[in-house]
């Protein structure tokens, strides 16, 4: 404790009259977490089915206001949280990654439903993305397809139980230097994960070394053109 | 309107209306006829012209893997008269699928094309503008086609050996090499392979034009996003716009965010597995996605519903309705303005109506809830008590308030009134359906042109109107609620006791071998559901005519000239669900 902060602790200092009653005396985690937890904004942003129950979570009955999740932002650069609400398909999981790498830190992934946490009922799609933590970080997951409104509710106030454990001498986003943002999924003849590329070349290149050892059995096959 | 008898496809013999060119379909279990391709548009535009079949409703790809054909499917109706489907068949051989595009007749089948060529390597010579639909451009292979298999390939059908009966499971990801859904074709190279997914899209548009003004002053014309994710495109859906200033040249809608292989997959399920997966497709309206397709199979199996379970059947579709459009409703009026006010007041409504689907089927939104021949639950007297409440109190106020606040609003009125005017000769050639199709005056409406169900005894009116713009889209959706209500009203009173399934409730249905078209008519149109059985537990084809997917097909022509602004009110007016967009 500092001198100041023991001074105050006291109940012997002399504490003026206009500030009796005015003052409140916390830690700065304390305050930090709870001006955050009361104002986590999730980015107004719905994929499939889990949206609507998102929605129904919003409007009249339930009104996740309540909890602070006050206004939804269509700007990834407003919100604090993306709700992961519905399927993750192939096609789309580039936009969320920019998305996520345009969010602001500190930012938080709820992944909602089924689909969001491991490719629910659509798993085995062609076009399905098995759970969105393949490509972005996850806080908290949602079981449910799609999750009732409470069971939305309950991952958020989870969500907010996470962040009073957080401390700022130890969050990511004071630390020095810069986040990375997550390499953009790029769309070939399927799915390309950037971070997938060393693997792609060293398959390829075994690919055509053993095309090549069954085309000549004889000589020695040299390296790939395409490794 | 009084429907005439309509010349149903027995009465219409094709085979001697085009000697040589049309041979009835003559496969175990299957109709229609098979024509020749290169008579296919001759054929169309004579059934088009002299036979009234103005209507094209469904094209559904199929690939015959063992007789080596690729099969494109044509469900035609008259809306005029109504009555049943002429079903024309046209076959190619698969590894040159090559058919002529009807486009030039039904400008309707032009997405339906698109995606029989994204997802079945049909080539539709002809078509103005053929690219892959769902799939991006430069993906590997035709998904559909029955010899290719997804990354994650098990088995053809379910139950999986690897699952049943002994309850194993495992982790698909721990058995790719990626830890990934996906697999590469044969010799790709990361060096040898260049993007094309967008390109394709910028291609058809007239990006890097000129405009002017009226003044003649020379404009640069710009290509802007809307989407996919953008808070009122109503989902992950993708508007590609090239502007002149702010007034729109040209627009491509760009779908396929939120396909998740829903035939693909249900070809794979049993026939009964299949059901809950039809909740998922326009997530709004599960109750009445579950009544087309167990329409569908049970036409192949033979079985009627017994009767309380026709009217339960009927009490939560046209619940549904009113969910649906009042939902839509409060969304359209978002897109114009009067952000989520309207909607709270609709939530608070569809929360009740939730209720009784929950106390009924087990769920709010997935109500999995319509079995072939019955219904899984019986209504409890308490959520019975609460359709009553709602049906004669609470749905009628709401849909008055509605009324009262918004029919006549200055800013309502100005901003829908003449704007996304689509014609009724328009509508019923790009195959528009339901609300969309009505508000332009086509009175055509699958409960009364072909009656499923028992439509038929109750006393209700077909809404319509005649503009054709947003205002109208808007006024038909009120009407149909207060028609859904009438109708409500007679299930409410003739509820009769009794069963409410056929038989004893089965796991596992046997299907003879044969096709059947199921459709109904859904909050956003026809619904049809296109099922092929080969006796076996699994579908052999499994195909969705989504009306969200179809009514979007005129949506780049409504809104041409119009602003930036109005493109999202003619897009609300709508009323799509990506769920069924994309499937
Ligand atoms: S978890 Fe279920 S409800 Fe949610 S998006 Fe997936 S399929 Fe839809």
């Amino acid at each position: 404790m500092s001198s100041i902060a023991k001074e105050l602790a006291n109940p012997d200092v002399p504490v003026s009259a206009e500030l009796q009653n005015n003052v409140f005396i916390t830690t700065i985690d304390k305050i930090y977490n709870w001006s955050r937890r009361n104002s986590m904004w999730p980015m107004m942003f719905g994929l499939a089915c889990c949206a609507i129950e998102m929605i129904c979570t919003a409007a009249s009955r339930f009104d996740f206001s309540r909890f602070g999740m006050e206004v939804m932002r269509p700007s990834a650069r407003q919100a604090d949280m993306m709700i992961v609400s519905g399927t993750v398909t192939k096609k789309m999981v580039p936009q969320i990654v920019r998305l996520y790498n345009q969010m602001p830190e500190p930012k938080y992934v709820v992944a909602m439903g089924a689909c969001a946490s491991g490719g629910g009922p659509f798993k085995e799609g062609y076009n399905v993305v098995s759970g969105i933590d393949k490509f972005i970080p996850v806080d908290v997951y949602i079981p449910g397809c799609p999750p009732t409104p409470q069971a939305l509710l309950n991952g958020l106030i989870t969500l907010q139980k996470k962040i009073d454990g957080q401390s700022i001498t130890q969050v990511p986003w004071y630390r020095a230097g810069k986040s990375e943002p997550i390499p953009v999924p790029i769309l070939g003849p399927d799915l390309i994960d950037p971070r997938h590329a060393p693997l792609l070349r060293q398959r390829a290149a075994e690919a055509a070394a053993a095309q090549m050892n069954a085309a000549q059995p004889a000589e020695a096959a040299p390296a790939g053109p395409t490794a | 309107m009084t429907v005439a008898p309509a010349p149903t496809t027995t009465e219409l013999k094709l085979d001697q209306l085009f000697p040589g060119e049309a041979t009835p379909d003559a496969r175990k279990g299957y109709s229609g006829y098979i024509v020749k391709p290169d008579k296919l548009v001759e054929v169309a535009t004579a059934l088009r012209d002299q036979h009234g079949y103005d209507y094209c409703s469904s094209v559904t790809g199929v690939d015959y893997l063992e007789q080596g054909q690729c099969e494109a499917v044509y469900h035609l109706y008259n809306t005029k008269t109504g009555g049943p489907a002429v079903v024309i068949k046209a076959q190619a051989p698969r590894d040159n699928a090559v058919l002529p595009s009807l486009t030039p007749v039904w400008p309707g089948a032009d997405f339906q094309e698109r995606e029989a060529w994204d997802l079945y390597g049909i080539k539709f010579t002809g078509h103005p503008d053929l690219k892959r639909i769902l799939m991006w451009e430069g993906f590997h292979g035709h998904p559909m086609r029955k010899d290719w298999k997804e990354a994650y390939y098990e088995q053809e059908g379910k139950p999986f050996d690897a699952r049943w009966p002994g309850g194993q499971v495992h982790r698909s990801e721990e058995k790719n090499p990626f830890g990934h859904n996906v697999a590469y074709p044969e010799g790709f190279t990361l060096e040898g392979w260049s993007e094309q997914a967008d390109k394709a899209v910028y291609d058809s548009l007239p990006t890097g034009g000129h405009g002017s003004t009226e003044e003649g002053m020379r404009t640069d014309l710009v290509t802007v996003n809307l989407g996919p994710q953008h808070p009122s495109t109503h989902g992950v859906f993708r508007i590609v716009a090239t502007l002149d200033g702010e007034t729109i040249v040209k627009l491509e809608p760009v779908m396929g965010y939120l396909h998740r292989n829903h035939e693909k997959i249900g070809e794979r399920n049993t026939f009964i597995q299949n059901i809950p997966f039809t909740d998922r497709l326009d997530y709004i309206t599960s109750m009445s996605n579950n009544h087309g397709y167990v329409l569908a199979v049970e036409k192949l199996m033979g079985l009627k519903p017994p009767e309380r379970a026709e009217y339960l059947r009927v009490m939560m579709v046209e619940l549904t309705r009113i969910v649906n459009h009042t939902w839509a409703i409060g969304f359209l009026l978002n897109d114009l303005g009067a952000f989520f006010t309207p909607v709270l007041y609709v939530a608070k409504e569809r929360e009740l109506i939730l209720d009784v689907f929950e106390a009924t089927a087990g769920s709010r939104m997935m109500c999995n809830y319509m079995r072939f021949g019955g219904v899984s639950r019986d209504i409890t007297p308490e959520a019975f008590q609460q359709v009553k409440d709602m049906v004669y109190d609470r749905l009628p106020r709401l849909l008055d308030e509605i009324d009262t606040y918004l029919t006549n609003s200055e800013i309502v009125r100005t901003r829908s009134i003449g704007v996304g005017v689509l014609s009724a000769a328009d509508a019923a050639a790009y195959s528009v359906g339901g609300p969309v199709l009505r508000a332009s005056g086509v009175a055509y409406d699958v409960r009364k042109a072909e009656p499923y169900s028992i439509y038929d005894r109750f006393d209700f009116n077909t809404a319509v109107r005649y503009q054709g713009d947003n205002y109208d889209r808007y006024l038909v959706r009120l009407d149909e609620c207060r028609e859904s209500l009438k109708i409500l009203r007679q299930v409410c009173e003739q509820m009769p006791a009794g069963e409410i399934q056929a038989g004893k409730p089965q796991y596992q249905a046997r299907v003879p071998a044969g096709e059947a078209y199921g459709r109904v008519e859904n909050p956003k149109g026809e619904l049809g559901y296109y099922v092929i059985s080969t006796g076996k537990a699994n579908a052999y084809r499994y195909h969705v005519r989504a009306p969200s997917f179809i009514n979007l097909t005129p949506f780049g022509k409504m809104s041409v000239g119009h602003k930036i602004a109005d493109v999202v009110a003619i897009l609300g007016s709508i009323d799509i669900v990506l769920g069924e967009v994309d499937r």
